[in-house]
């Protein structure tokens, strides 16, 4: 290459590095806290947070009803909270009804309950087809629905973002909730998923 | 698209049922910086939202897109464009640092965090 090194973008992974060198030297951000804010997201902010709502709906009729009602506040009674987590709404799937989350606009989630978004949910790729061909999309990922089954797509925006309470699989009747827990993947969640029984 | 998710194995349980989610290292570190900087009361969510999608916006408007789609790359982008709007820094700084990064000499990089001089 003979462009010039002035017309070139310097590459991201060094623009991040010098920003993180000014952000320090400005006493704006201490890269430790950076360490353990990533660590944060990506191990305590799980899809564990929102496994243990959904072994719950399961397990608790009354706290289903209210995670149904206003997922939000059934949400912070078991203490999930957080800066995009302020409005949850829950769908639930059913034998003859699937919902499935998209965010075409960017890609907003449910990030106290769920963690941080998969990379196909931000592919532009899932964003745009599965609003228009939700079971072919699907299908592709792995769930094939019958033709019977009615699927509706939610698409997340900052004022909402959608959670889906997934079935609970037969087989799992004598399992408690602490059981339940590890069954329920964030895909399942997404609704690109259903629950499997162990 | 990901592959579907084994029913059991050691994929099946919520801690572990996440695929990669940084490419990169650098990736993770513009996502840290952003959080931090977030719950650091540097700026409101909605502004760095607004930001991050007229981004990818203004890419997937982009005739001949020439390079592959990098959703971390559109996020570092950004967080720049909300700091320079808030007159925190100037985009001609962080080129310019990052120009002093690149020459850097061959095996800087065993270390994540070198600050020069």
């Amino acid at each position: 290459m003979t462009t010039r090194e002035s017309e070139e973008r310097p590459s991201p992974a060094l623009r991040a590095e010098a920003l993180e060198q000014l952000l320090t030297e400005r006493k704006l951000i201490d890269p430790k806290v950076v360490d353990s804010m990533i660590t944060e997201y990506e191990t305590n902010v799980g899809p564990l947070n929102g496994a243990k709502v959904v072994a719950k709906a399961w397990t608790d009729p009354q706290y289903r009803r209210r995670l149904l009602e206003d997922g939000t506040a059934a949400i912070k009674e078991l203490g999930f909270s957080g800066p995009q987590g302020e409005h949850i709404v829950v769908v639930e799937n059913t034998a003859t009804t699937h919902h499935v989350v998209v965010c075409t606009l960017c890609s907003c989630y449910p990030w106290p309950v769920l963690g941080l978004p998969p990379s196909w949910y931000k592919d532009p790729a899932y964003r745009s087809r599965v609003v228009k061909e939700p079971r072919t999309v699907l299908a592709e990922m792995g769930l094939d629905l019958p033709e019977d089954v009615q699927i509706t797509v939610h698409d997340s925006t900052s004022e909402v973002r959608w959670l889906v309470l997934p079935e609970r699989p037969p087989g799992t009747e004598h399992l408690s909730e602490e059981r339940l827990v590890p069954l329920v993947t964030r895909d399942t969640m997404v609704g690109v998923a259903k629950v499997e029984a162990p | 698209m990901t592959a579907p998710l084994d029913p059991d194995g050691p994929a099946a349980p919520p801690r572990t049922n996440g695929e990669l989610i940084f490419a990169e290292p650098w990736e993770s570190r513009a996502f840290g910086l952003v959080v931090t900087l977030f719950e650091a009361g540097a700026f409101a969510w909605p502004q760095f939202q607004a930001a991050l999608i007229a981004r990818i916006a203004a890419w997937e408007k982009r005739p001949g897109r020439d390079a592959a789609y990098s959703y971390y790359d559109h996020w570092l982008g950004a967080l720049e464009d909300v700091l320079v709007h808030q007159g925190t820094l100037s985009m001609d700084e962080v080129t310019a640092r990052a120009r002093t990064l690149a020459r850097r000499p061959r095996g800087h990089d065993h270390t994540t965090h070198i600050h020069p001089e």
